[in-house]
């Protein structure tokens, strides 16, 4: 099926949900709100015609002063079976930052899921594991953020096991051949 | 006796990793164990995470290309045409006929040495010494055709955007043909070695059973996917560079187990054969790097000393990148040697990616490995992670 046509399926089993629906060089997008993201995903994976059987990507993205609301969480969606192809945007606003989990759909979401609370601090709600992934347990903020600094210069709130690196660094200069 | 007895059935927490040699980089799991059996797997990354989307966001699209190179450590050609071919999609622009079999070239002797890597590791991991020996003599072939034509061995970084660095020279092209002639011979070295080795067979065969319908529930790709059956190949579905011009089988599996996934990446390696020597056959006449296109692509050097405008093309393009004032998405995957490496895109104009999004095939197998794990003995957990094929660069960026 042509994504636009699967795009006009959504907007026809949805249609306060899906917001707008995008194209750009050959690949559509359908644009939801938050609250109705699990069925339209379900719908998705459910329905025959369309069977979106494999998860290919689902990612953050932080439109922080760009648009309204702050946050989307991008799903890719594949079937292996009809060979088409189609990408969902579920909008989610910086106060409420969260959206019913889809782990119960594709088991791949998973770490996907965890990996988008760590790095954009987005929660999901029903996911089994909702703990950081890449970044240390105890860590603070979340990198991905665009209004988190690539570069940090935080002083004192600096992270300890780095501070401690530093100390050892400069413990060690005083044997440096010069 | 009675105390003995309670003490035996307690289960018994082991840490296998981060530094653990058959873990293949820095991957950490918990394993709880009753007895010799798995109960539960708990992976942990994140060891290597070096924020490489974070780094790209703030890199204009010409300059993020080393990095790369350093996420699946063992192929970086493959991670450079990701992410070439992502970025000339999203402008809408396409590398010359002949850059794009040479691409498809270089792919395809990448996906030898990261499989013949595998192999090796795999069997060492496996106990199987020999094999490692025997492959790394291959791998070391491929490494020295890759400086014969770039310089580089392992970060490469010879895709450009828009075409190739460099042309081939006809040195290569001959080196390159007489490793194609000898290297089917070479994979059957191998698999005298193993195939039919009791013990490799007792080891694989039966372990870490994914059914299709699950593998594809899981997100698997690449081999991993299609040893569980399933004829899921970026080349085939999302033909790129010369895929669609070349003739290549996609060999799958049946039972979904450490040795179906085996037997596929062996005969995969013959179908890259197929494919390097039949781009070597076709390879046409032509510029490597796309002509039309100033705006995205360094000018040559020369012109770059001669030419006005030209210098201007190259100093924009070195300090603000790529100015096309396009705005707009696009997921980009290739088949991998691990499986499908995607590259999401979101423009906003700027020379700069707002957001870069690297869909790691490594990530989601070590997510599997809970699955493929559980329920099996504790020898049987290094069988499978050797058998997902993961790079720990690639899963933690």
């Amino acid at each position: 099926m042509e994504p636009k046509e699967i795009a006009e399926r959504i907007k026809e089993s949805f249609p306060a949900e899906v917001r707008e629906v995008t194209d750009f060089a050959g690949q559509t997008s359908v644009i939801a709100g938050k609250d109705s993201i699990k069925a339209i995903l379900r719908f998705l994976h459910d329905t025959p015609e369309l069977y979106f059987d494999y998860l290919t990507d689902l990612c953050g993205v932080d439109y922080l002063g760009k648009k309204e609301p702050r946050f989307e969480v991008v799903y890719h969606l594949y079937s292996i079976r009809h060979r088409h192809f189609i990408r969902v945007r579920a909008e989610v606003p910086a106060d409420d930052c969260s959206l019913e989990s889809a782990v119960d759909i594709w088991a791949g979401a998973n770490w996907h899921e965890r990996e988008c609370y760590d790095l954009f601090g987005i929660m999901f709600k029903g996911h089994p594991d909702m703990r950081r992934i890449l970044m240390p347990e105890d860590w603070e903020g979340h990198p991905l953020r665009k209004d988190y600094p690539l570069k940090s210069d935080l002083g004192l709130m600096e992270w300890r096991g780095y501070t401690e690196l530093l100390k050892t660094v400069e413990k060690n200069s005083q044997y440096e051949v010069r | 006796m009675a105390t003995a007895q309670k003490q035996l059935k307690k289960e018994l927490t082991i840490n296998l990793g981060p530094q653990h040699p058959s873990t293949h980089g820095v991957l950490r799991l918990v394993l709880d164990l009753d007895g010799e059996t798995v109960v539960k797997c708990t992976p942990h990354v994140g060891y290597l995470h070096r924020g490489t989307e974070k780094l790209g966001e703030n890199r204009t699209y010409l300059s993020a290309m080393p990095l790369m190179d350093r996420l699946d450590y063992v192929s970086s050609m493959t991670n450079d045409v990701a992410y070439c071919l992502a970025v000339e999609r999203l402008f809408g622009i396409a590398a010359p006929e002949r850059a794009q079999y040479i691409r498809t070239m270089v792919s395809e002797m990448t996906r030898i040495s990261s499989h013949i890597l595998w192999l090796g590791t795999h069997a060492l991991d496996i106990g199987a010494m020999t094999v490692f020996l025997y492959s790394f003599r291959e791998r070391e072939w491929i490494l020295d055709l890759f400086e014969m034509l770039c310089g580089a061995r392992l970060t490469v970084s010879y895709p450009r955007i828009g075409g190739v660095r460099n042309d081939v020279s006809q040195e290569f092209i001959d080196s390159l043909y007489k490793f194609t002639a000898e290297f089917p011979s070479r994979i059957l070295e191998y698999e005298t070695l193993i195939d039919q080795n009791r013990i490799w067979l007792q080891r694989t065969k039966g372990i870490g059973v994914i059914g299709a319908e699950e593998a594809i529930n899981w997100g698997l790709s690449g081999p991993t996917l299609r040893g569980s059956g399933v004829t899921y190949d970026v080349r085939k579905h999302f033909p790129y560079d010369a895929y669609d011009k070349v003739e290549f089988d996609v060999p799958v599996g049946q039972h979904g187990d450490v040795y179906d996934r085996y037997r596929c990446r062996m005969e995969e390696m013959r179908q890259s054969n197929r494919i390097i020597r039949q781009c070597l056959e076709k390879l046409p006449r032509g510029p490597v790097m796309a002509p039309d296109a100033p705006k995205l692509t360094l000018p040559p050097k020369e012109k770059v000393l001669a030419d006005m405008e030209s210098m201007i093309h190259h100093f924009v393009l070195i300090t603000k990148g790529p100015m096309t004032g396009q705005s707009g998405e696009i997921y980009s995957a290739i088949e991998a040697p691990k499986g499908e490496l995607g590259i999401y895109f979101v423009s906003d104009g700027t020379g700069k990616p707002y957001r870069m999004r690297l869909r790691a095939p490594s990530f989601v197998h070590v997510s599997a490995l809970p699955r493929l794990s559980e329920g099996s003995l504790v020898a049987d957990v290094i069988a499978n992670i050797g058998s997902v094929d993961v790079v720990l660069g690639e899963c933690d960026r």
